[in-house]
């Protein structure tokens, strides 16, 4: 890019005869250089903002309790308290959903990619995954309540939390694994096929490890974005502050809700616990994150 | 990672379509195999359709049993004896905060995108793109709280001199400018936006043909010159889908508004005054205290949300569409 963007301030130096930049054209693109530049800075500083915050209020009660206590029995202005039962339900929640999300998301991208050729069913299939990605995260909780919980008549539970979250995960995966299978090489599968290997063990052995780091990758990315939900969670696996190891059963909690709950008992107690968990949650979401991206460096074999 | 879409998809597309002819095993396993993918696709099909057929279900009691003009009533006392609720003030809470949202950070963005495509050099302009993707990872519970407790006593300033300098405009008048309103939860809604916006923008001047770059700058265009002759014209559909989808997240954001939000009840047009709630911040504030009745008309006002983003959504892909076949 930098090839293109060649700086107006050396121009001159072809010759003066072709007539230099006018002031005011140069004046113009000035400003707007500054705008640019302005913008990036506008974009900057929320995000430090939020960082620093959340670190520096955090940290106060980053410390064992915090890991290893629920909030069974603390109330709001006392001291001390943990998320324990809030992390065991947030990890348990994000491991179920993807449990669920991830072999139909691969199976749709496989169909898209593998099966689908661009007919109308594929199409249609593509046009809703990405409408999904669009899906407010509170009406796919309104969902699983108006099926899960009234319909069906189960309880609040961690599952019906991981199933709202799977409305969420699916279009991500999808798209990510879609991306990834497009990558793979057609010589592949065409070597594939003519050692007389069927089609669904091409899919099944050749496709789809040629493009796993990839998938994985998009798979843990799509994670962290469903590790910070919050909305469909409130509706679907209510609160508790005990530790509940069971996802089947009985309200669970879990890092987002922990930290709704906490921030909205106005003492400073019970705040700092709130800023704690958003630091834990954050720490969380950026492992995956980083976890993710690493790994897409590591394994970027896949390209032609 | 969705770069170089456009050319691989039609390669994998055209590939398919002669496996399709050449190789037909006709194996039980490959018919396994190849009916269970499809039955994924068909699946994801089937929830979609389900999220509508189980919102409107549920919702359809709840309605009945309403005494209030659903559409135009700005009450919302569904667990009262008899129920009356209506959605005229979630949906104005809703539009004019994802409005005044879009507003602010579709400007911004496309700033942002230019920064990185074309001003910034190119051994930081990746990093620098992977801290604005870093925006999006932050949870919106996190914005919340840091909206509620960081930015929302610093915008008591910021309302009280807009209110001052421009309070004759409707919008921005009144008499307290305080900071848990509309403006203060729209400030926060642009950032959580940003950078989407930005993301798709920049994945559009990728795709803008080096030849009109180079032919702007071969003669003699500007920087600024070069962008307005050459890249935003091309980006101008990418844009605006990139915009529509930032507006569809704006309207179904959920957590940070609601905690940004003090609940007044009725419409008020000063939106910098405290008050004003949207669809999906009454349903996460008012779920724990609803009744049977409450959470079916709590259903209801999903319905409307629903319903809305999905003809945001649709419209802003289809835009993004058509830019992709014109390409």
């Amino acid at each position: 890019m930098s090839t293109l963007t060649t700086p107006s301030g050396d121009r001159p130096a072809l010759g003066g005869s072709i007539g230099a930049v006018s002031a005011g054209r140069k004046i113009k693109d000035r400003i707007v250089q500054a705008l640019v530049y302005l913008a990036f800075a506008l974009a900057v500083v929320p995000l430090l903002s939020v960082l620093w915050t959340v670190l520096s209020n955090g940290l106060e009660r980053l410390d064992g309790t915090f890991f290893y206590y629920s909030m069974n029995g603390v109330g709001g202005r006392d001291e001390g308290g943990g998320a324990y039962h809030a992390i065991v339900g947030t990890l348990e929640q994000v491991a179920l959903t993807s449990a669920i999300a991830v072999p139909i998301a691969v199976l749709t991208a496989v169909y898209l990619v593998e099966y689908g050729g661009g007919g109308r069913l594929a199409r249609a299939v593509g046009f809703f995954v990405d409408v999904m990605t669009g899906i407010p995260s509170i009406v796919a909780g309104l969902f699983v309540l108006a099926l899960w919980l009234l319909t069906l008549g189960f309880g609040f539970s961690g599952f019906a939390g991981s199933l709202a979250l799977t409305i969420l995960m699916i279009p991500t995966v999808v798209r990510a694994t879609e991306e990834m299978l497009k990558l793979v090489p057609n010589d592949l599968r065409e070597a594939s096929y003519a050692l007389g290997v069927p089609r669904w063990r091409t899919v099944c052995f050749v496709v789809l490890p040629t493009a796993l780091p990839g998938i994985v990758t998009g798979v843990m990315l799509a994670v962290a974005r469903v590790m910070g939900e919050t909305a469909p969670l409130l509706l679907t696996i209510f609160f508790t502050k005990a530790i509940n190891t069971n996802p089947f059963e009985g309200p669970q909690a879990a890092l987002p809700t922990f930290i709704w709950e906490q921030a909205g008992d106005p003492n400073q107690a019970s705040i700092d616990r709130a800023w704690t968990g958003a630091l834990v949650l954050i720490l969380l979401i950026m492992l995956f994150n980083l976890g993710a991206r690493l790994l897409a460096r590591m394994f970027r074999t896949v390209s032609r | 990672m969705t770069t170089d879409t456009g050319v691989s998809t039609t390669a994998a597309a055209a590939g398919g379509r002669v496996r399709d002819a050449a190789i037909g095993t006709g194996r039980a396993g490959d018919k396994i195999f190849a009916s269970a993918a499809r039955g994924s696709g068909i699946l994801v099909l089937a929830l979609m359709a389900a999220i509508a057929v189980f919102l409107i279900w549920k919702a359809i009691p709840a309605l009945q049993k309403n005494e209030a003009a659903f559409l135009t009533s700005e009450e919302w006392n569904p667990n009262a004896q008899p129920p009356r609720f209506g959605i005229a003030q979630l949906a104005f809470g809703t539009v004019v905060s994802s409005l005044l949202a879009l507003a602010m950070a579709t400007p911004v963005a496309i700033g942002i995108a230019l920064f990185i495509s074309y001003y910034a050099p190119r051994s930081v302009a990746g990093p620098l793109g992977y801290l604005v993707d870093l925006l999006a990872a932050v949870p919106s519970i996190v914005y919340g709280l840091w909206g509620l407790l960081v930015l929302a006593p610093r915008m008591e300033g910021v309302s009280g001199f807009l209110n001052s300098a421009l309070g004759w405009i409707p919008l921005f008048g009144g008499d307290s400018p305080g900071k848990n309103s509309i403006f203060t939860a729209s400030v926060v809604l642009a950032i959580m936006i940003l950078p989407i916006i930005s993301s798709i923008s920049r994945e559009v001047f990728l795709q803008v043909p080096r030849a009109h770059v180079e032919a702007a700058l071969a003669l003699g265009a500007t920087r600024w010159e070069m962008i307005k002759l050459a890249v935003l014209p091309y980006g101008r559909s990418g844009m605006i889908g990139a915009a529509m989808l930032g507006l569809g997240r704006a309207m179904g954001e959920t957590i940070a508004v609601a905690m940004v939000l003090t609940f007044v009840p009725g419409i008020n047009w000063h939106i910098l005054e405290d008050g004003g709630t949207t669809f999906a911040a009454n349903i996460a504030n008012s779920f724990a205290e609803a009744t049977e009745t409450g959470r079916g008309a709590l259903i209801a006002s999903g319905l409307v949300l629903f319903v809305i983003t999905l003809i945001v959504n649709m419209a802003a892909r289809a835009v993004v569409a058509r830019r992709k076949e014109d390409a």
